[in-house]
Order: structure tokens, then sequence, then C-alpha cells
């Protein structure tokens, strides 16, 4: 089974957050919730670079272990899901989350944040394939579908990438390679430690 | 493979030699001595500062920056512009290692000892058994107080504790769907009663607060073990088991009221470290709070005949009054009380002159 990851190569993003659009058009993310945002570092001034961050879909993932209903799960491919129907929308996972991923659809007084929503790696949820409902709480299943996540299709740049990690190593390292430098494949080492690969 | 090695070994030797000749490098990015002084001084990476016109090469020490939480500007979503938070980890660490852990153990501990003390010690009886005659300890206002924390107490202790506690204790047992509703109706409960905590944790202190200062009396009292240890040690109208409660409700309440209100209006303290350090400080006052209020629960139902009845009615038998509170007892009804126990005790002169006739003097 391929293990899937993210990698967003700093040295090509524009900052154009295609791959937020993209993702809240496919899934109908509901207003106020981005599962992708696009950080840009030194903004305006020489050496700007800019980096689209979703839930990085940890090996050991900090948000499963503190849910308290634990509704999370890994699939097979490394893909960290949840259940909606059990959360209960405490925000412990973003709390622990190092990515900042979960995202919640209340501001929230008196600890009403709503369910957690998070970058499902396109792959939906735990109800049935393709199911109303599955979409409705998840988005679309692409994976199910035999494609990859939105976002990484539409990169005009190429720079965020998604898919079996070891191939999108090996595109990374190549263009490593290619252009003489490279700052590493950025959250690798927080994301995917117990992986070995960075 | 060997291709690529080729290239590799290519630009490496181009990256060697490019600094010698940067006049010669095509680039799109500004001259290297144009602005490079400034991103030098402000992100530290060493090699941007030299005349390497492919601009950055090797920007480690400004990914580590960021790998430790160095912020930069979000042009979407509503998490902010921080990359990684690197708190989040040590906020998981030492919720699943420590709190959980040692709060189940904490707890446990706690019960057992009790039991323990009641196997052994076994109920504190009133020696002169009830007299039938009363006298008033608690007044109306004082009880209400008193069950109006008691209840918002409970409700969020037993709320907490379900959220705390229940991955480990609960789901294995009533599955992750029921929990899930008991989960969810315990933190809607505990967010909404959690106000009404502050209310009660006023009112209480107002109430209580007299008579609740350490006096010398209190001294004695610990130096006889309060009094389980075998001679009766004297108390007033509170022993000093009972300030200390009332301190430590005070001192942990308004950790509590605070860590509390903090996690309730999260927006109000935009600093997610802020939220983390409240919900562990929230956790350990909760557990040394639960703790002594098993205690305190213990002794003032099962433990010791007659306690109860102040927080019911508001009148204890003067048995008990005397028993318990001599001091008090005295300074209410005027009356000296004699007890054999403290005959001869140099730390209770007075004693000594207690008749026996005080004792069945009507009151
Ligand atoms: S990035 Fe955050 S939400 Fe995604 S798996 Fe890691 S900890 Fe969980
Ligand atoms: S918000 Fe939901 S998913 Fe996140 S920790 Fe709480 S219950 Fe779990």
């Amino acid at each position: 089974m391929a293990r899937m990851k993210f990698l967003c190569d700093a040295e090509r993003c524009i900052e154009c957050n295609s791959c937020v659009t993209a993702c809240k058009n496919e899934h109908e993310v509901p207003w106020g919730i981005n599962r992708r945002r696009v950080v840009t570092l030194n903004d305006g001034k020489p050496g700007e670079r800019s980096l689209s961050v979703a839930c990085m879909h940890c090996s050991d993932a900090p948000c499963m272990a503190v849910c308290p209903v634990d509704c999370f799960y890994q699939t097979a491919d490394g893909i960290v899901l949840h259940d909606k129907d059990l959360c209960i929308g405490c925000g412990y996972c973003f709390f622990a989350c190092p990515f900042g991923a979960p995202q919640f659809p209340q501001a929230g007084n008196f600890g009403s944040r709503g369910k957690m929503d998070k970058c499902t790696f396109c792959a939906g949820g735990p109800e049935d394939d393709h199911s109303a409902e599955e979409f409705k709480k998840y988005g679309r299943n692409r994976i199910a579908e035999g494609k990859l996540p939105i976002c990484a299709e539409m990169c005009s740049t190429k720079a965020l990438l998604a898919g079996d990690g070891n191939i999108v190593s090996n595109i990374y390292r190549e263009r490593v390679v290619g252009r003489g430098f490279g700052s590493g494949a950025w959250g690798w080492s927080r994301a995917y430690t117990s992986d070995g690969l960075n | 493979m060997d291709l690529q090695k080729l290239i590799a070994a290519m630009f490496l030797f181009a990256l060697m030699v490019m600094p010698l000749a940067p006049l010669q490098a095509q680039s799109v990015r500004p001259p290297a001595n144009a602005v490079n002084q400034g991103i030098n001084e402000q992100i530290g990476d060493e090699q941007i500062g030299t005349s390497n016109t492919l601009g950055t090469n090797s920007r480690s020490d400004y990914w580590r920056d960021l790998r430790q939480g160095r912020d930069g500007l979000a042009t979407s979503g509503q998490t902010g512009s921080k990359l990684i938070q690197a708190q989040g980890e040590q906020w998981r660490n030492i919720r699943k290692l420590y709190i959980i852990k040692y709060s189940g153990w904490v707890l446990a501990t706690v019960i057992v000892m009790i039991a323990l003390f009641y196997l052994i010690r076994g109920r504190i009886l009133l020696k002169a058994g009830r007299s039938g005659k009363t006298i008033t300890r608690f007044s109306l206002p004082h009880r209400t107080a008193h069950w109006f924390m008691a209840s918002i107490f409970i409700l969020l202790s037993i709320s907490g504790l379900i959220l705390l506690l229940g991955r480990t204790v609960l789901v294995p047992v009533i599955g992750k769907s029921t929990y899930s509703i008991f989960a969810s109706a315990a933190m809607q409960g505990h967010n909404l009663f959690g106000p009404l905590f502050i209310v009660a944790l006023v009112w209480l202190i107002f109430m209580f607060i007299r008579g609740n200062f350490f006096k010398m009396v209190d001294l004695k009292w610990i130096l006889k073990g309060g009094g389980l240890l075998g001679p009766h040690a004297s108390a007033g109208h509170y022993n000093f088991g009972e300030k200390g409660w009332f301190w430590l409700v005070v001192v942990a309440g308004l950790i509590m009221a605070i860590s509390g209100m903090i996690l309730e209006f999260p927006w109000l303290a935009e600093n997610l470290q802020l939220l983390q350090i409240s919900i562990i400080v929230h956790a350990i006052g909760a557990i040394a709070l639960i703790s002594a209020a098993l205690g305190h629960i213990y002794i003032g139902t099962l433990g010791m005949e007659g306690a109860l009845d102040s927080m019911t009615t508001g009148d204890v038998d003067v048995v008990w009054a005397k028993e318990h509170h001599d001091l008090w007892y005295e300074e209410v009804t005027g009356q000296k009380v004699a007890n054999p126990e403290a005959e001869g005790d140099q730390s209770a002169p007075d004693r000594a002159q207690v008749s026996v006739q005080s004792q069945i003097t009507e009151t």
C-alpha cells in the first residue's frame, strides 16, 4: 500500500490560492472554513516564500491521540480521517495539531465550535463511498474514484504534490538536484517521523 | 541513475563556480549585493549574504525557525499565520502521559484510602450518643450557598471527568457511539454551568469566610492529629481540616474560574498556548478539588455521626457540638464543656475547672 503524503515546494508556490479555492469548490466546504491555507513568509520582501498547508496526515497523529471520543482513524494509505457523528467539537485536535489543520464552523462562546472539519486527502469519511451523506459531511471521495487530491492536481506550478510518499519525494529530490538547492520537504520531519522518510 | 548523478555533480560544480563569476549568471532576481544584507539580518541565514546569484540555497536556519513556530502571513484559512505549532506535541504528551494517566490514579488512590480509613477507623460515633437537644450551626443562607455550590460542583466534576477519562474508562465499556452522546452532553453541560460555578464560589466565600481564618488553636489541632490519634483536639466553629478545605476551595476555585473562563471564551485569549496551559491547569485543579471533595463528602456523611445535620436542618446535636467543636459550643452557649480526654491537657488549662453539671445544662 502506498503511504499518501503532501509536499509543498516553497521554491515553486506562487501564493495564488488555487489549491484553497479548488478544495472549497470540490468539497463544497461551508462558509468560513478553509481546509487548506497559504502562508507567505517575508511578504513583499526579498526572499519571500509561500507554502500551502493543510492536514499532513501525520504518521503518529497528535489529533488522533488527544481526541476525547477517539473519532479519528487512519486508512491503510496513511490518510487520517474522522467521524463527524462522533465528534463533539471540543477543539482538542486543534490544540494538538502542529499544522493548524482542524477547522470549526463556529467561533464559539460556551465552547460551541460545531463539528470539526479538516482536509480528508479527498478521501471522504466513514460513510459509504460516494454516498450523499459522505459528500455532505466530508466532501467528495476522489481517492475512491482513483484520483488524487484536487488541490495538487490544480496546482499550476506543481508546487503542491500529493500522492504516494515515495513518488512525491522522488519528484522533489529530482527538483532539488535539478536546481541545485532545496529546503528539505517542508513539514515532513514533524508529520512523518515514524516513517523514516525525509 | 548515473545520468542523475552526473547532473547533480554538474550543478554542484556550477554552484561552486557561480560565486566566482556573479556577473555572468543570468537571473531575474535582484543582484546579490543589492538587498541581501537586510535578509541576512532578518532571517538569520548565513548563506544568503554571500554573492550567490541563485538567490537562496541552503536556508536551514530559516526552516528551523519555522519548525519552532515562526510566524508568516496567512492569506487564507481561519487558523492564522503560524506554519508549525510546535507546542501542540508537548501539550499532547503532557495530557496523555501525565494528566490523564495520573488523574485516574490519584482519584483511585483517594477512594481506596477513604475505604481503608473507614475499615480501620470506622464511623466516628458520638461517644455520649444523641441527646435530642440541638443548637443551630448553619443558617438557611449558609446552607443554600453550600448546596448551590455542591450541586454545581458535582455536575461539573462528573461532566469534567467524563471528558477527561472517558476515552480510557468508558469507551471500552459502552462503545464510541454511546460515549460520544455522553461526552457531547458533558461538554455542553460543563460549558453552560461553568459560569455558575463562579457565582457559587463568590457566594460561598462571602458566606463562609468568617471564622475560617487560621488561629493558634489550629496549630494545637494539627499537633493532636485532629483528634484522630487519641486525645481530643479542641476546635472552634471550624476545625483546621474544615478551614483547609475552605481555603483550598477558594484558591483552587479561583484558578478553576480563571482557566475555565479562558477556555469558555477562546476567542478572548487568541493565544493557543494560553489555551493549552489553561486546559492543563484546569485538569490539575479539578483533580485536587475532587480528591479533597471526596474526603469532605465522606466525613460529612458516612464518616461521622451527626455531621450531616449541620447542612440539612442546620441544627446539630449538642453532643456533636461538644465532641467536635467544643470551643464553638462554649462560645455560643457560654457554657464550658467537660471533656474527660482533655483533662490534664496543658494546652487547655481552663478545662480543668469544667464542671460536670455543665454537660447536662439545657441549651
Ligand atoms: S496535520 Fe493535524 S489534523 Fe492532520 S493528521 Fe496531523 S495532527 Fe491530525
Ligand atoms: S473537535 Fe472533534 S475531532 Fe477534534 S478532538 Fe474534539 S471530538 Fe475529536
